[in-house]
């Protein structure tokens, strides 16, 4: 049984790291960092799993939080409703659940299965479908591979509980389960739909709570060292620096429930003179330096502090921040035509060809 | 216009007399145990010419590192009692769930958790349980608690079910004393739940703090009213400040950014503030310091006050030297310079030491340091500089030159040419710019709160409306208000246009 022990530490590396899979956006992960710690204060303890472990037929639970960052920061967030998402689908469909995964591994929801997990006493799973963050539910690895959308369980702490039995497709998945949310407060503990083994290793995105344990890992020994925290993830990910340089403007609007916008930069040290100019919908979506786009979607544009090597976010990100920002490699599956559908440039609204960084 | 301004800091006690915009009179004094001395022989000094004899003093202003210290140092603390309304939500998180286990272990006195709260469009998250807020009120009295900390779900937008609680806890507990979250500000429970329960914490520190400064003010014999400066170079007045210490926490160095800006008549430069331990870098926009934006650790305990972004480094007057291999600081012999520094007897070798061998200052006694080559000299001059170079170029936001102030007792570690900077500028009283600083301070309110379905220039409107308001309630001149900062974000995934605004405004204080 390929179960591996998950420690606080690596808890702490997971928030750090997951923030800079986070490409901008999902959340920060300090709340559920925090409910952890309790956790394992109380003596809880979470194992991870690896997908290569699951059955054909076993079943695996996909949780997000779902909603408004900001109503989180008030509302805080108590590991138990997670819990309740994953017991209230076990009740609904009758299966038990071999293992918790997370739907989005970037941001607050990496530690979402954790929480889960902890409570029912349930491996997590070391794969989700996103590889990253992304703002809408029709991108992620699942949609592209065209599985059901359905059913989805909803669960508020005052103790509101629905369930989404049947839309046709992950657009009208998202339109449904929104609406539950807003009325809910604007945030909802979320299990979507039940994946088999078979669904999770045919269309899982593997290794990537490893992946942002190491990553964070990577920065936290850095800054402990007083090293280069950009140097220390480039050591430990196949990356590539895309610019250095300070804030310069930040635009931001509310368009349809999103966050888009747009953040200048002005050149440093190697880049002094060069601008770059990065838009986003919650996320990092294209870069583009001295007008040309050098970076897009579904390549991972993070942001980081050039000091702490810590993300810088789109919704905190300010005038005068020192940053560089790198690309990192996007999971194999959104690079297929029909992976690019749901997550190009095209489907955020750019009119520019795919090219990777990578390529 | 007549005011002293006044900076208890931790080796001295700053004072000066501003009359029609000029500094008439700067003078320093130790900082005693008791504060109440050290503040009573700086007034003294002031006044020994005659000076505060005649004519009326408008405002007497104080800025002290006093309760920032009570933190840091674990010191005077208060217990107390946190109640919190938001049930079911948060129950896993609950008060002091963040904060570092030995300062948790000093204040927290107990932790109630009743159901209430907001949503982020005004609608009830739950009734205000009442009887629960009762209940605990009594268990609160039982258990001898006298300060309280309250915070609730979204308060910033809707705090009736904090002045609510506060209502029941006062009636069963008369003699208590209640900070309400919604009276520190932002967004974010824990971090202003923090705020709160610091500000509980230091209830009984600022009270004696407060009642000590008013004492030595009529001790003195000025009838003038007493302002305490805040965090964002703003006052409050005495009974406020009383009431909310923490927005007086990190109010010296705000104090000697504003100093600088106003003795050196520059609203937009980088300030350097170079005193015994320390130098602080920080910049100043339209005459104020640039805020940090992200949230501000005191005590090891996360917040979100309103504080300058400064970035300190180990250097400073009284920094120990090496020779070989050549290092600066980051050690001090802080307030001890006078008997430690080898110009002065002692046998620590300083920066200032090698200010005094290469004739930059004329202290102590020089022929004791006159074993230091011009050689070593430079290079010692040359590490501050590298030093100070880079803490500049970190803190810089624009790509031109900018024009640097240099203030603070060390300010001679400052070179006269600085990469990035278009001219270094040196102040008369620059020693005194914290108190200065103190001396010019202004009144400000602040709003930050969401607003829905309103056009954006609607909502930036509304927020400046409910600034000036509180501005005004803060003891501000209404004719006098002016927009400092004013800031609108979108927010992602709330319905119907949500925007969260964010306005502060700064005006004189109000005659008489």
């Amino acid at each position: 049984m390929a179960l591996r022990d998950i420690t606080i530490d690596d808890i702490e590396s997971l928030a750090v790291g997951a923030w800079i899979l986070g490409t901008g956006g999902g959340g920060s992960p300090y709340l559920g960092l925090l409910n952890m710690r309790t956790l394992y204060r109380e003596g809880h303890r979470c194992q991870l799993m690896s997908s290569d472990a699951l059955a054909d037929d076993d079943w695996v639970a996909a949780v997000s939080n779902m909603g408004a960052p900001l109503v989180g920061q008030e509302r805080l967030t108590d590991s138990r409703t997670i819990a309740r998402a994953v017991a209230l689908m076990e009740e609904h469909v009758g299966h038990r659940f071999r293992a918790i995964m997370s739907l989005e591994i970037g941001g607050g929801n990496s530690i979402q299965p954790l929480m889960a997990a902890a409570h029912l006493g349930r491996p997590v799973l070391d794969s989700d479908m996103m590889g990253r963050a992304y703002p809408e539910a029709q991108m992620t690895s699942v949609a592209v591979g065209d599985l059901v959308p359905c059913p989805l369980t909803t669960v508020d702490v005052r103790g509101l509980e629905s369930v989404v039995e049947k839309v046709p497709t992950w657009k009208w998945m998202e339109r449904v389960s929104r609406k539950i949310c807003v009325e809910y407060g604007s945030i909802a503990s979320t299990c979507k739909a039940p994946r088999t083994g078979a669904e999770v290793k045919r269309w899982g995105i593997h290794g990537t709570t490893t992946k942002a344990i190491a990553i964070g890992h990577a920065v936290r020994e850095a800054q402990r060292r007083h090293d280069d925290p950009v140097a220390a993830i480039l050591a430990v990910e196949p990356g590539k620096v895309l610019y250095k340089g300070k804030v310069s403007d930040v635009e931001r609007r509310a368009t349809e429930g999103f966050l888009r916008g747009r953040t200048r930069f002005d050149g440093m040290d190697e880049w002094r003179g060069a601008t770059l100019e990065l838009a986003f919908q919650n996320e990092w979506i294209v870069a583009w330096r001295d007008g040309e786009p050098i970076a897009m979607s579904p390549d991972l544009i993070c942001v980081l502090d050039s000091v702490s090597g810590e993300a810088v976010g789109t919704e905190t990100i300010r005038y005068g921040q020192r940053v560089t920002v790198i690309a990192l490699p996007p999971p194999p599956v959104f690079l297929s035509p029909k992976g690019l559908q749901h997550v190009g440039p095209r489907a955020f609204g750019y009119d520019i060809a795919f090219k990777s960084v990578f390529a | 216009m007549r005011r002293i301004g006044i900076d208890v800091g931790g080796t001295n006690t700053d004072a000066v007399l501003i009359e029609q915009g000029k500094v008439v009179r700067a003078v320093k004094a130790p900082t005693s145990e008791d504060v109440t001395s050290g503040i009573l022989d700086s007034l003294q000094r002031l006044g020994a010419t005659g000076l505060l004899k005649s004519g009326r003093i408008d405002g007497v202003m104080i800025g002290t590192t006093h309760f920032i210290n009570a933190v840091v140092q674990r010191r005077h603390l208060t217990k107390v009692a946190a109640l919190r309304l938001g049930m079911p939500a948060s129950a896993s998180l609950p008060p002091f769930c963040d904060w570092p286990e030995d300062l948790a272990q000093l204040v927290r006195g107990g932790v109630w958790m009743v159901e209430g709260g907001h949503e982020y469009d005004g609608r009830l998250f739950m009734p205000l349980d009442e009887a629960a807020v009762v209940r605990a009120a009594q268990e609160m009295r039982s258990a001898g608690l006298k300060s309280v900390a309250i915070s609730s779900i979204f308060s910033p937008l809707d705090p009736s079910h904090e002045k609510r609680a506060a209502e029941l806890v006062a009636g069963i507990v008369p003699e208590a004393s209640i900070t309400c979250s919604s009276d520190l500000g932002r967004i974010g429970l824990l971090e202003r739940e923090n705020a709160g329960l610091l500000n509980a914490a230091l209830a009984d520190l600022a009270r004696d703090a407060i009642t000590a400064f008013e004492q030595a003010i009529g001790d003195s014999g000025i009838a003038a009213p007493l302002f305490i400066t805040q965090n964002d170079g703003t006052v409050a007045e005495a009974g406020q400040a009383r009431r909310l210490p923490v927005y007086s926490f990190a109010s010296g160095a705000t104090n000697s950014m504003r100093g600088a800006a106003y003795l050196s008549g520059l609203s937009d430069a980088m300030v350097i503030d170079v005193g015994g331990t320390t130098t602080d870098v920080g910049q100043l926009r339209n005459g104020f310091p640039r805020e940090a934006n992200s949230v501000v650790k005191v005590g090891g305990v996360r917040t979100l006050f309103r504080m300058p972004d400064l970035l300190s480094i180990g250097l400073g007057g009284g920094s120990h030297v090496v020779l070989d291999p050549l290092a600066v600081g980051p050690l001090s012999v802080g307030y001890r310079l006078l008997k430690d520094g080898i110009a002065f007897g002692g046998s620590q070798l300083t920066t200032t030491d090698v200010a005094v061998a290469s004739g930059v200052l004329d202290l102590g006694d020089r022929g004791k340091v006159a074993h230091l080559d011009g050689e070593s000299c430079r290079k010692v001059f040359a590490e501050a500089a590298r030093m100070v170079e880079e803490a500049i170029d970190r803190m810089k936001t624009e790509a031109g030159d900018v024009p640097l102030i240099a203030v603070g007792g060390g300010a001679f570690l400052i070179p006269d040419r600085v990469p990035g900077v278009s001219r270094v500028i040196h102040v008369e009283h620059g020693d005194c710019a914290n108190a200065v600083g103190a001396a010019i301070a202004q009144v400000s309110g602040e709003c930050d709160q969401i607003f829905k379905d309103m056009t954006r220039l609607d909502a930036i409107d509304a927020a400046r409306t409910i600034a000036n308001d509180r501005a005004v309630a803060a003891g501000a001149d209404r004719k006098t208000l002016a927009t400092i900062d004013s800031e609108d974000m979108p927010l992602a995934y709330l319905p119907g246009n949500s925007v969260r605004v964010r306005v502060r405004v700064v005006g004189d204080v109000a005659a008489g």
